[in-house]
Formats: C-alpha cells, structure tokens, sequence
C-alpha cells in the first residue's frame, strides 16, 4: 500500500511560540469588532434584524406555515363538515372538534354536518401543517401568523370564532357544495 | 480613654473613609459592573453580533423623542438590569453542600480583591484649598511601603474563595474547577511576583505612590521619554520592562482566571467550574470578585509599567501650554488632581478592553500546557530578567 509521508511545516521561531498566529488572531478580531462597530451606531444594523421594529411579514413565503384557521367559502360557508379527520391525524392532539347539525331549513342542509365548536389549543400546536394535508374540505389552512400570545392558558386555546377571523375567505378549491357548478 | 480618642487622627480617619466609599461604591463596583456589559458588547462586536442594546433610561415613555445613546449604541442601563436580576433570583442552596463554608466562599473571593486597593494609588492628590481644607489629600486609602507586596499577599487570599467553593459545593465539576484554580493560581503567583522585581530594582521603591510620582517625572517604565527617562540606562533597561511586563500580563490573565487561563470555569469541560452550584447574589459574588481582581490587577500593571496616573509627556505639557500636567508634592492644582483621576481609570479601562479583547481572540489552553508555560518558561524567564536587570543596572547605572 503506497504510502504518503506528509511533510511537516517548517515553523519560524515566531510561529512556534505562537506569536505571529497571536498578533494575527489580534488584529482579525480587531477587525470584526471595528466593522461591526461602525454598522451598529446609530442602531442600524446589517445582518441582525431588530425584530419588533422590523419583521420578515413582507418576504414570508406562500408554504409559510403559522397558525392554523378555518377558512369559509365565497358564499360565507363555513367549509368544515365537521369530519374530525385533523382531529385525529394532530399528533399533539391540539384540536378539540364537536360537531353539529346542520338544520332542514338551512339552506346548506345538504352539506349535513358543520362543527358545532371547534378548538385549537395553540399550546399543544406544533405548527406541522398536518390538518391542513388531511382535510377533505381545504377547510383549515395554516396562514401566516406567527405571534400568538396570551397571559392564560385559557387565552390561548383559539375557539371557533377565532379561528374564523383569522382565517378569513378562501374561493374556489372545492365546489362539490355549489349547486351551479 | 480621652487619650485614646485624641491619639486618633479624625481628619485622615474621615478621609479615608470618604476615599474608600469613593474608590469601591462610585467607582470599583460600577466599574465591575460596566465592565461585564463591555465583555458582552465587546464579544458581540468581535462576533458581528449586536449584543444587549434595548436596556436604557426609558426617556421615551416620558414624552422625550429618543432615549439617551452615547456613541449611537443602546443598553448602557444594562448593568442595572443584570444587578436587578441577582437580587431576585432565588437564593439557592443545594442539600448536599456544606453549608458553613458554601456560604463563606464568595466572601472570601469578594474581601481579598476589595482590599487590596486599599493601596492603590488612583490620584496624585487632592489640593480642596479651595473649600478650606489645608493640606491637598493624597488619593490613595493606605499610603503603605510595602504596596506591591501588601498586594500579592491580600490577592493570593482569593484562592482560598474558589477552593472553598469548589470543595463546599460536593459536587464534581466544582471540585475539580477548585483544585485546577488553585494549583493554577499558586503557579503563577511566583512568575507574578518575580516578574515585578525589575520594575521595583529600578525604582528602588515599594511604595505605589511615590512609583507613579517618579513615573510621572521621569517617563513611564514602557514610555521613557521624558524628564531623566531620555538616559541611555533607562533606554537600555527597557528591555528587561518589556520582558517582565509581557510575564507579568501573560501571568495575570493566569491569576484573574481569564482566557486563556480560564481553566477553573471553562464551560465546556466543567459545566461552570467552582461556581456550578451557586445561584443568585452568591454566583453574583464570585462575578463581582473576579472582576474586581481583574480591575486591580489592571491597576497594579497601569502603576508599574503605565505611570499610574500621571499623564503622559505631562511636564512637557506643562511648558507647552502653561496649565500645570505633572505633579509637584503639595502644589498639584485642583484640576490637575482630578485629571489624574481620570487618567488612572482611562488607563484601567484601556486595559480591560485588552483583557476582553483576549478572551474574545485565544482558545483556552490545555491544563497541562498551563503548567508547563507557568513553571518551565515563565518562572525561568522572570527570574534570568531579574539578574539581567541587576547586570544592566551594574553596566549603565541609573542618575
């Protein structure tokens, strides 16, 4: 087996007792610490973001996954049926779906089901985007929020309100409800 | 009894307890504290990293457009904050530890480095002439003769700190940041002391006061331009200072515990080192103390090879401009005396920046390279740089 027998380095009297690596680590440290210095008076700096005064909320991208909502259609529907498909697929067990009917009357009678609460504890959420994959209906979407706060345990488990608001309306998708399609 | 009271000297009894609330409350302490906010901005710099920038007076809550920002950088309220911090934390002390001496240990690494300035000198003097006080007042707790003796014995105390704690503690990575801190501390307070030798061989003086006086007459040990300090012996001599003051550094940084000697508390080996198991005012203790020994020894290295507080080419200054820089025993003007103040701590400033700079810059050392360097090249050097001295001084006397 040929073999290779790597030359050790010559070292100058100043290298070997460390001198010239100490003068040079020196003066590279002195460098950094004086750019960086020059960036950061007047508060302005390059690289750190100075997070509550600037935010990335304009450069997130479209797969950003925040917080997760329940949608409603164009028609002001509420998407979800109720079939507690996320439900069961959330490994933290964040979400919490009692489901109701909806009434003969209701002109939606046909979609049969509509959850009748619906909680996300956002405690337990991971943010994995699985109920979103899961759900038949493209009734729960993960938006962009990612500031959610609260001072109680109780402040932070979205209701189905919640969920609504942030949420919003999402056209198109699925249209096996809409009689004209 | 009225004897007893009358063999008191009230005013200089007076005085010096001014002088101490002076030197440890207005300036030791905060100076300890500002300092651990400038490792933090300093590290962040050298790491292009911003560092604790938000914490500051709240100005603008009170209707003002900006808080205060000297040089443009934020957070100078930092310190407060971190202090705050301490004193609310919780206090706690773990079962298992001997509780006698875990409790004594962070005095007895607090007390020494307080201490020992008592006998440095951070002024030339004070001339308050002016409020109707007679004789200017030397600015310095205990004018002792010994100074730089009284020093390393006080300092060397500190060790007895992080043993105790590291022992106390009952705990392994303690126990071994204590005896590493010891073995290492005792190392290298020989290279220390030997190291300071030349130095005092040319003043021929122990006194700290009356070194910075002669400093600031005669050119600063590293800096001999000025007044006798333009002799060829003095020039000549300055190679055996430049020797003794790179021993000297290199075996501070060794004393305070610093990288790259931070061998007793290095995070990666041993948790925190001697002081894993404090919490609270007491972990704060320990930071204080080692702080406060860095800034000491950076007095004691700014009045042996820095003059102390006079100001550099002051008796030329003094021609040039016609305002007095230099000191003249009892006949140092008020501004005079509070410039050199100033300068002294300027000075120690300076240093710390260089010590954090360092920390910042150097990998740690393995322990056995530590003791190595110490005993076989360290102590051999300071010691041939004192019989050099000897044979300088013997070739080329001084004036």
């Amino acid at each position: 087996m040929p073999t290779i027998v790597v030359q050790r380095p010559k070292l100058a009297w100043h290298e070997k007792i460390f001198l010239s690596g100490f003068l040079n680590g020196m003066r590279i440290t002195l460098g950094h610490a004086i750019r960086t210095f020059k960036t950061l008076r007047g508060s302005k700096t390059v690289v750190t973001m100075q997070y509550p005064e600037q935010k990335w909320d304009e450069s997130l991208p479209e797969h950003y996954r925040g917080a997760p909502t329940l949608v409603t259609d164009e028609h002001g529907r509420e998407r979800c049926v109720s079939c507690q498909l996320c439900e069961f697929i959330c490994p933290p067990k964040a979400i919490k779906i009692i489901p109701g009917e909806i009434p003969s009357d209701d002109p939606w009678a046909k979609v049969e089901k509509r959850p009748r609460e619906f909680e996300i504890d956002m405690i337990r959420c991971i943010y994995c985007g699985m109920c979103e994959e899961v759900c038949p209906e493209q009734a729960i979407f993960l938006r962009k929020d990612y500031a959610i706060t609260g001072t109680s345990r109780a402040e932070m488990v979205h209701d189905k309100e919640k969920l609504y608001e942030i949420g919003g309306v999402r056209a198109g998708l699925v249209n096996k409800w809409n009689d004209l399609k | 009894m009225q004897s007893l009271l009358a063999s008191f000297d009230l005013p200089l009894l007076i005085a010096s307890l001014i002088k101490i609330v002076f030197l440890v409350f207005l300036v030791i302490l905060p100076m300890v504290a500002y300092s651990v906010y400038a490792e933090r901005r300093v590290s962040a710099i050298i790491q292009d990293r911003v560092g604790p920038n938000r914490t500051g007076i709240p100005l603008t809550l009170l209707g003002f457009k900006k808080d205060i920002q000297i040089f443009g950088i934020g957070g100078l309220l930092q310190p407060m904050a971190d202090g705050l911090k301490f004193i609310l934390k919780e206090d706690f002390t773990p079962r298992s530890v001997n509780t006698f001496y875990y409790w004594l240990a962070p005095c007895l690494t607090m007390v020494p480095a307080l201490m020992t300035a008592a006998v440095m000198p951070f002024g030339s003097e004070l001339d308050l002439s002016w409020a109707g006080l007679g004789a200017p007042f030397k600015m310095v707790i205990a004018d002792l003769n010994v100074g730089p003796l009284y020093m390393f014995a006080i300092s060397s105390l500190g060790v007895y700190g992080i043993v105790l704690a590291g022992w106390a503690s009952n705990s392994k990575y303690p126990f071994l940041g204590g005896v590493r801190a010891s073995a290492q501390m005792i190392s290298y307070e020989i290279s220390l002391g030997l190291s300071i030798i030349p130095a005092i061989m040319i003043f021929g003086e122990l006194n700290l006061g009356k070194m910075s006086a002669y400093q600031d007459a005669n050119g600063w040990l590293l800096l001999p331009f000025w007044g006798e300090g333009l002799s060829l012996s003095r020039l000549v001599l300055l190679v055996p200072i430049v020797i003794s003051f790179v021993v000297f550094s290199i075996s501070l940084f060794a004393e305070t515990n610093r990288t790259p000697f931070d061998l007793p508390e290095c995070e990666t080996e041993l948790v925190a080192g001697y002081h894993t198991e404090y919490s609270s005012m007491k972990f704060a203790l320990f930071f204080l103390g080692e702080y406060a020994a860095m800034i000491i020894g950076s007095g004691l290295a700014v009045t042996l090879f820095f003059g102390g507080w006079s100001i550099p080419f002051g008796p030329w200054l003094s021609e040039w401009t016609g305002l007095q820089f230099h000191y003249e025993a009892g006949n140092t003007p008020f501004y005079t005396g509070l410039l050199h103040i100033g300068t002294f701590f300027a000075k120690i400033v300076g240093c710390i920046i260089f010590f954090v700079w360092v920390r910042w810059t150097l990998p740690r050392f393995r322990f056995d390279q530590l003791m190595k360097l110490g005993w076989l090249v360290f102590f051999e050097v300071a010691l041939l740089n004192v019989f050099l001295t000897a044979l300088l001084l013997w070739l080329v006397p001084l004036k």
